[in-house]
């Protein structure tokens, strides 16, 4: 069992890079939205969470109003006051977390 | 004084001729003055130098003294002398001899005026007015004060009587303070017209009292939130989220290989729209068929257990007892094309609408109805052009496959959860041109690909191979007409097709098949030759509406027509071995699945006959007319294949499921203490049994 598992893990690590929302109390179109959004800056700045935040503060700014606060970062813990219906908390790319609210 | 100046004068020029020069006048006092001294005289004088310019001109005594005459005239040398004017009274140019001889080289305006001229006095006036002013202001000088009341004191009365605002009081009061030391003033003559003399007319309107009012609104509800990412707490996530995925995954798959391999299909695959309905798509389903139970329980009651008692007092004939009767809302006014049982379900079975009508074609419809809940169909679905014939494949009970009155051929899919065939023939891939009378699966050729055979007026029989998303096609046969080649306009022979209206394949001999023609006549066919018939029999007058092989005899087939009659052949002999005369048109015969020598036949008149050759060769054992209305013409019949119940099918598009009675579904009797033998080889003994009867006068024949 615990090869069996061992292996799994291996082949899992490499697999699980899809975006995994695991909370969010947004609308449906916004969710999807907020997701991409989220999936592009990651992709693109792969390499710099602070830009990618930037990008997904300011997309998110321009497009559902200010003020939106985003984290990015593969290791922290955080205690927030955000508006309701505009929470995103999810992992992308295996290794980072990206939390994104609104409190304006 | 005037001789002092005459003398002055004198002197002066007498000087000025003595030093030809230029000498300074002098003011006439001291002028005269000199001059009285110079009478003693010159030498005490300061000593005259001359001054002489530097460009001036050296002459000589007598250029100096050459004289230059020059004589001053009246005239001015510069006017114009021939000025020239157009006379009006002349009518011709002038020269005018007056000319203006008057040129001032230089005005000055004197400043003095007669003291009695008007400008003189006018001015003396005005003189006089200043300095009366002059002094006035002096004198208030020394009393300004009563003076400045004076002058304010109109103007504060007429302030005071328009307006009563507070900001006049105290200028009020100090006017009145003022008058106190106020002494009479002289009266002016005039008041004075300048600028300055305005009047101070303010009033201010009454403040309006401020009032502060302010609503706060409800900021947006907020919640707090609150976790810990860790690369841990990440790869958990995706590792709990995979697990789900994957038995999501696993139950999706699992109900799909119950639905090809199970019974149960039909009860998801309906009504799967929405996650909602699904979930009770099912429970939803039992209720409504228990639901139909109830309604329908006596006759569910009498499907299972009744048995007409009469039949045992009746030597020979039975009776069909109506059960449920089938129809659809919108199927209504369809006719029943065509009745298929489905080879897996016992209970469900699949009717195609359309119109046998050729002048009014409507759309179609294939319905696919259950036994078990005669209100409503199971599938339902709607074409634009009339169903004549479907056929639901043996193996794959799901696949149904459909000819359409435009010529086209479709196959449906009932796992699909679709309205739209999964295949459809189009114009470019050898649709028919005529309606298609039957289609009929056949087993999968070399490659295991589906494939179906259809009939069309049009004289083809195509075969249709279902080949991944397309119809592939290709011609069985055509239908040429013998002797019916006729020279066409340009010599050319033009062949004119059969019109194929029912074809049947045999149940052994794979490339055997009977086409029959609505010509009448009825064709043995080869899969192998495409181009000719093996035989051809003039089988009936009319179209011919059905040809259908014993399901237990392999030589036997029966065909009916539009001619009134149905007909048994066997296969070799070119007469009929039984004529059966129905007295109306015959739309629809069926073997029965339990026996060899049963069969029945629908008529347009609305009537079902059972034959059983087995117990009269020459009528019907039951004839009955099932129709509610006289008009009604049935269509179709279908045998269903375990319970004895029949199907007919009518061109109002409702669907009657008939009983047979005891007598109609009679096995051969048994003899006393011999045991019921049964299996095909009995039933093709008891056919061959009635045969040989008709065979007689047929030595030929052999068994």
């Amino acid at each position: 069992m615990a090869e069996e598992g061992g292996e799994k893990k291996v082949v899992e690590v490499v697999k699980h890079t899809y975006p995994l929302i695991r909370h969010s109390d947004m609308q449906d179109e916004m969710r999807v939205e907020a997701m991409e959004l989220c999936v592009t800056a990651c992709e693109k700045f792969s390499t710099n969470n602070e830009t990618a935040a930037k990008m997904i503060k300011e997309t998110m700014d321009k497009k559902f109003g200010p003020s939106w606060h985003v984290v990015v970062g593969e290791g922290y813990g955080f205690e927030i006051t955000h508006e309701v219906k505009n929470l995103i908390y999810m992992f992308f790319g295996g290794n980072v977390a990206i939390t994104l609210w609104k409190c304006s | 004084m005037p001789p002092k100046a005459a003398l002055k004068l004198k002197q002066t020029t007498g000087a000025g001729g003595k030093g030809k020069g230029l000498r300074p006048v002098r003011d006439d006092d001291d002028g005269a003055t000199h001059t009285e001294a110079g009478d003693q005289g010159d030498d005490w004088m300061q000593p005259k130098s001359l001054l002489k310019p530097e460009d001036q001109l050296e002459l000589s005594e007598a250029e100096l003294k050459e004289e230059f005459t020059r004589i001053l005239t009246a005239n001015n040398p510069h006017a114009p002398q021939n000025i020239v004017r157009y006379s009006f009274k002349e009518k011709q140019y002038k020269q005018i001899s007056s000319v203006d001889q008057l040129a001032v080289h230089f005005t000055l305006d004197g400043n003095m005026l007669h003291k009695e001229s008007d400008e003189a006095r006018r001015q003396q006036a005005r003189l006089e007015g200043h300095a009366e002013v002059t002094s006035s202001k002096k004198y208030r000088k020394g009393h300004s004060e009563p003076a400045a009341s004076e002058l304010g004191e109109p103007a504060e009365g007429s302030g005071a009587a328009e307006g009563e605002g507070a900001a006049e009081k105290p200028a009020e009061g100090a006017a009145e303070a003022r008058d106190d030391g106020a002494t009479p003033a002289p009266a002016k003559p005039e008041k004075l017209t300048n600028q300055f003399n305005f009047s101070e007319r303010a009033s201010q309107t009454y403040n309006n009292p401020y009032r502060e009012r302010g609503t706060a609104t409800e900021p947006p509800p907020r919640l707090n939130f609150s976790a810990n990412v860790s690369q841990w707490e990440i790869f958990d996530a995706y590792q709990e989220d995979f697990a789900k995925q994957e038995k999501n995954k696993e139950k999706k798959v699992v109900p799909g290989r119950k639905e090809e391999d199970t019974k149960k299909k039909k009860l998801t695959a309906v009504e799967a729209q929405g996650d909602d309905i699904s979930k009770i798509a099912k429970s939803a389903k039992i209720i409504e068929r228990m639901v139909n139970q109830n309604t329908y329980d006596d006759i569910a009651q009498d499907f299972k257990y009744w048995e007409d008692v009469s039949d045992e007092y009746r030597e020979q004939e039975g009776t069909l007892l109506p059960l449920w009767k089938f129809s659809y809302e919108r199927a209504k006014k369809l006719a029943v094309t065509s009745i298929c049982f489905s080879p897996r379900y016992k209970d469900l079975f699949a009717v195609g609408h359309g119109s046998y009508d050729f002048l009014k074609q409507t759309r179609g419809m294939v319905l696919f109805y259950t036994l078990k809940n005669p209100s409503y169909p199971e599938f339902i679905f709607s074409t634009e052009s009339g169903v004549m014939c479907l056929d639901i494949h043996p193996e794959h009970p799901y696949l149904v496959a459909v000819g359409f009155y435009d010529g086209s051929v479709g196959v449906y899919n009932l796992t699909e959860n679709q309205n739209a065939p999964v295949y459809l023939s189009t114009a470019k891939n050898g649709k028919h041109t005529d309606p298609v009378w039957q289609v009929r699966w056949q087993k999968d050729d070399l490659d295991n690909n589906l494939n179906f055979f259809s009939i069309s007026s049009d004289g083809r029989v195509v075969a249709w191979t279902l080949v991944k998303n397309e119809l592939e096609y290709y011609d069985v046969l055509k239908l040429t007409l013998e002797g019916a080649a006729q020279d066409g306009p340009d010599g050319v022979q033009l062949f004119s097709l059969g019109c194929g209206t029912c074809f049947d394949f045999h149940k052994d001999t794979d490339y055997l098949f009977l086409v029959g023609t609505e010509e009448g006549k009825l064709h043995k066919c080869s899969k192998a030759y495409s181009s000719q018939f093996l035989d051809t029999i003039d089988a009936h007058h009319m179209a011919v509406y059905k040809v259908a092989w014993n399901p237990y005899h392999p030589k036997i087939f029966i065909t009916c027509s539009a001619d009134w009659t149905v007909k048994i052949w066997d296969h070799n002999i070119k007469e009929p071995m039984f004529t059966f005369d129905l007295n109306s048109s015959v739309g629809d015969v069926a073997w029965a699945p339990y026996s060899s020598t049963i069969f029945a036949a629908v008529t347009a008149d609305g009537k079902v006959h059972v034959y059983d050759l087995n117990v009269n060769k020459y009528e019907a054992i039951c004839e009955q007319a099932v129709v509610a209305k006289k008009k009604t013409k049935l269509t179709h019949i279908g045998f269903n294949p375990s319970h004895p119940i029949i199907m007919v099918g009518d061109d109002r598009g409702y669907v009657t499921s008939l009983k047979l009675s005891p007598n109609l579904r009679k096995m051969p009797k048994a003899k006393k203490g011999q045991q019921i033998e049964q299996g095909p080889e009995v039933e093709i003994a008891k056919l061959d049994k009635i045969l040989s009867l008709v065979r007689e006068p047929e030595p030929a024949k052999k068994a």
